[in-house]
C-alpha cells in the first residue's frame, strides 16, 4: 500500500487547517491536524506527538538500582511495564540469568495485574462511550459519566475490574502507582498469606466479568458489522513476543514478526540484539520516531504491535477461557474482525480475560509465599529487557559502568512502534468519512476513535532521547563475517 | 448539633454540582490514575461534581469552573497556554503531584542543554536514516527548563506525592465540596 498518501500536501499554504487538540480520552499529549482544500477534500492528515522529554538522557550517571523506580515515571497508566522491563534488563547486568521461582511469579502476578487494570481503564473509562453511544453521539455524554448514567452495571464492572488490577499491583509492588516491588535480580517482597486470601476472595468474580466484557465487544461487532469490520482498517506487518512453544506470553519470549498475510518475517528471535532487526526514522512534524524492520526499509517495514497483534499472531493462549474466546474471535466474520482496527478492543478484552485467569492460577501457587527472592551472578556491562506492555512490545536497554552508573540507555516504547500505523488509520478515516464533507464535531471524533483503538500512551512515547546501538560487521569477499563491533 | 459556619457560606455552591476541570501537562497521568483510584467512590463523587475539560471528557477548552486540577509541570509553550487558560477560568487551582508542585522527575533535564539533547537524539544517532530535528510549526516549542506551576500562575492548593494516593485526593475533594478547609493528615501526605 502507499504509505505516504495524505502525509504531505503539495501546497499546504493554500489549504485550510483543522486541528483536533488535545486528543482526549487517550493518555498523554497529541493532536491531529488536517489540511482541507476549498472543496472540503482532505489533502493532509497527521498525528503529532507534541511533547519532548529526556528520560534516557537524565538517567545517565544515576546508579543502576534507581532506574526501575525512575523510568516508570514515564507513565502513570502502565508504570509496571517500565518497572519490569528495566528490571529485566538490569537482571542481566547483575548476572541474574534466572530468577528464583518466587521472584518470577511475583513479577508475573504484578504484570497480569497491570494488564488487567490498564485494559479495563482503556475499554470502560476511555473507549466504551464511543462504542456504546456511537462515534458521533452528543459530546457532553460521550464519557465515563455518561456510561455510568446509561449503563450503570457496565460502568461499575469497569471500575471494579480496574480496582482489582490495582490491588494486585499494590500487594506485589507496595503501591498502586509507581511501586517499588521489583529490583534488579528479583523482588523485595513476597505475597503474604492474608494478601493472597484477599485477592482470592474476588478473583472468580473478576474472571466472570472479564468474560462478560469479551462478549460485550462481540455483541457490538454483531450489531454494527459493516462499520466495525472496515473502520480505519488496513493491512499491516506485526511484531510481538511469543513463548518458545508459540503461546501468548506477556512477560517473556522471543520476537515474532509476520507480514499482513501471516507469513513469517522472523520468529523466536532473541531480543538481546533487537537493533539488528529494528531501526527508526524521524519526521519533522513529530517528536515520536517511526520504527521499521531493517530488512524491509522505512517505507515498507513499518509494523503494528499491541493486543490485536499478540492475540492474532500467537499460536494459542495458555488459559482455557481466553483461548476459547480467541478461537471465536479468529473465526468471526470469516476472520475479518481479527483483521480490523476495532478488533483491537475485542483482543484487548481477551487479554484481560487471560490476565484474570493467569492471576487466578498464580494465586493458587505456593511459590508466591516463598522467601527466596533474589538471584545474582557475574556482573555484566549491559542488559536488554523486553516485555509485552498493555500497549505492545516495550524495549529497555542499558549500559552500566564499573561505578554502577548508567552510561547509556535506549527505550523503544509500545506506542512508538504504532506511530506509522496510527497515522495510516487517521488517513483512512479522513479519506472515507471526512473527505468532501462539512466537518462536524462528531465526524472529527471518528479520527479520535481510530487513534483510541490503538490505546496510545503518548506520554510514554515522548521520552525521545534514545541512542540505538550500532553494530558494524566486517565481511570477507565471500560474505563470511570476519569481525563484529557492537556499541550499545 | 454544632453547625459549621463555613458550610452556610457555600450552600449556594453545594446546591448545584461543582464544575471541575482537570489536565495533565508535563506529567505521566499517574495523578489522574490516582484520582480514579478512589474506585467506586467515583460514583458518589459524580453526584457532587461535573467534569469540564478533562482527559476523561471530549471538552477541549476549559470553561468557567469552580475547581481546576493540574497535574504535571511546565515543559513547553503549550503547557503555559493551557495553565493560563485554567487559571483564568477556575476559581480554585490545585497543583497535584510532585511534577506540578516542584517540576518532578521531568525537571531532571534542567541541568542539561536542550539544544544538545535535540542534536544528539535526532542528528548524531547512527541508526536514524534521515537526520533532522523535528521543527514543524505544529510542534510547541520546548522550554529550556521544566517549571513548577506556581512559577507561572498563582496556585491555591498543593498536594504532594508521586502520585498522591486516591485516599488523599478523596479527602481533599470531599473537604472542599463540603465547605471545609482541605486538610490532609499525616498518613495522607507523602513525598515519594
Amino acid at each position: 500500500m502507499d504509505t505516504t498518501a495524505l502525509e504531505t500536501a503539495t501546497q499546504p499554504e493554500r489549504l485550510r487547517r483543522v486541528v483536533i487538540e488535545p486528543l482526549s480520552r487517550v493518555e498523554g499529549h497529541g493532536k491531529v491536524t488536517l489540511l482541507m482544500d476549498e472543496d472540503d477534500h482532505v489533502q493532509q492528515a497527521r498525528l503529532h506527538i507534541v511533547e519532548f522529554r529526556a528520560f534516557e538522557k537524565f538517567i545517565q550517571g544515576r546508579p543502576y538500582w534507581e532506574v526501575p523506580v525512575m523510568v516508570q515515571r514515564l507513565c502513570g497508566i502502565c508504570p509496571v511495564s517500565h518497572h519490569l522491563a528495566a528490571c529485566k534488563a538490569l537482571d542481566q547486568v547483575v548476572g541474574a540469568t534466572e530468577l528464583t521461582p518466587t521472584a518470577e511469579k511475583i513479577r508475573r502476578l504484578m504484570h497480569y495485574g497491570q494488564i488487567l487494570q490498564s485494559h479495563a481503564l482503556h475499554f470502560f473509562h476511555l473507549s466504551s462511550p464511543d462504542l456504546l453511544f456511537g462515534f458521533d453521539s452528543e459530546v457532553g455524554r460521550r464519557n465515563i459519566v455518561g456510561v455510568a448514567a446509561a449503563y450503570p452495571d457496565v460502568a461499575k464492572q469497569g471500575v471494579l475490574l480496574r480496582k482489582y488490577g490495582q490491588e494486585v499491583i499494590r500487594h506485589t509492588a507496595g503501591k498502586r502507582i509507581h511501586g517499588t516491588g521489583s529490583v534488579p535480580g528479583g523482588v523485595n517482597k513476597n505475597l503474604a498469606a492474608d494478601e493472597r486470601a484477599a485477592l482470592l476472595a474476588d478473583i472468580y468474580q473478576i474472571v466472570a466479568w472479564s468474560r462478560d466484557a469479551v462478549r460485550m465487544v462481540r455483541q457490538l461487532f454483531e450489531q454494527n458489522l459493516e462499520l466495525y469490520r472496515s473502520f480505519a482498517t488496513f493491512p499491516a506487518h506485526t511484531l510481538s513476543l511469543v513463548r518458545a512453544d508459540g503461546a501468548l506470553d506477556l512477560y517473556h519470549g522471543g520476537l515474532r514478526a509476520r507480514d499482513a498475510d501471516g507469513r513469517t518475517i522472523f520468529d523466536h528471535v532473541d531480543y538481546d540484539h533487537y537493533w539488528e532487526r529494528i531501526s527508526e526514522d524521524v519526521k519533522a512534524w513529530s517528536y515520536m520516531k517511526f520504527p521499521f524492520f531493517k530488512e524491509l526499509g522505512p517505507e515498507q517495514g513499518w509494523y503494528r504491535v499491541g493486543p490485536l497483534t499478540r492475540v492474532v499472531r500467537c499460536d494459542f493462549i495458555p488459559t482455557p477461557l481466553a483461548d476459547r474466546e480467541r478461537r471465536e474471535f479468529l473465526a468471526f466474520d470469516d476472520g475479518r474482525a481479527a483483521a480490523s482496527t476495532l478488533g483491537f478492543h475485542w483482543a484487548r478484552m481477551i487479554e484481560m480475560l487471560h490476565s484474570a485467569e493467569a492471576i487466578k492460577d498464580l494465586l493458587h501457587d505456593d511459590d508466591l509465599l516463598g522467601t527466596d527472592l533474589m538471584a545474582g551472578g557475574k556482573r555484566q556491562a549491559r542488559g536488554v529487557g523486553v516485555i509485552e506492555a498493555p500497549r505492545g512490545t516495550l524495549i529497555h536497554h542499558y549500559r552500566v559502568d564499573e561505578n554502577d552508573q548508567v552510561v547509556r540507555a535506549n527505550l523503544i516504547v509500545s506506542t512508538t512502534h504504532n506511530n506509522q500505523a496510527m497515522n495510516l488509520a487517521i488517513r483512512e478515516v479522513a479519506r472515507r468519512y471526512l473527505d468532501g464533507r462539512k466537518l462536524t464535531e462528531g465526524l472529527l471524533n471518528h479520527i479520535e476513535v481510530a487513534v483510541r483503538a490503538f490505546d496510545p500512551c503518548l506520554s510514554c512515547a515522548t521520552h525521545a532521547m534514545g541512542k540505538m546501538p550500532l553494530s558494524v560487521q566486517l565481511l570477507d569477499a565471500a560474505g563470511e563475517q570476519v569481525d563484529q563491533l557492537v556499541r550499545g | 448539633m454544632r453547625r459549621d459556619r463555613r458550610r452556610d457560606d457555600v450552600t449556594e455552591v453545594t446546591r448545584r454540582k461543582l464544575r471541575v476541570a482537570t489536565t495533565s501537562l508535563a506529567g505521566c497521568f499517574g495523578c489522574h490514575m490516582s484520582l480514579l483510584d478512589i474506585d467506586e467512590r467515583l460514583f458518589a463523587l459524580l453526584e457532587r461534581i461535573e467534569f469540564d475539560r478533562s482527559p476523561l471528557t471530549d471538552i477541549k477548552r476549559c470553561g468557567p469552573c469552580d475547581l481546576g486540577i493540574v497535574e504535571g509541570g511546565i515543559c513547553n509553550a503549550e503547557n503555559v497556554h493551557v495553565l493560563r487558560e485554567f487559571r483564568a477560568n477556575c476559581k480554585i487551582l490545585v497543583a497535584i503531584g510532585a511534577c506540578a508542585v516542584t517540576g518532578g522527575l521531568p525537571a531532571q533535564r534542567n541541568h542539561l542543554d536542550l539544544g544538545q539533547c535535540l542534536q544528539e537524539v535526532y542528528l548524531t544517532e547512527p541508526s536514524v536514516s534521515k537526520g533532522l530535528i523535528p521543527n514543524d510549526p505544529e510542534l510547541p516549542l520546548p522550554l529550556d527548563k521544566v517549571h513548577p506551576l506556581h512559577e507561572i500562575v498563582k496556585v491555591d492548593y498543593f498536594i504532594p506525592g508521586c502520585p498522591p494516593s486516591g485516599d488523599a485526593i478523596w479527602k481533599f475533594l470531599t473537604d472542599l465540596i463540603d465547605g471545609r478547609t482541605p486538610k490532609l493528615g499525616y498518613g495522607l501526605i507523602h513525598y515519594d
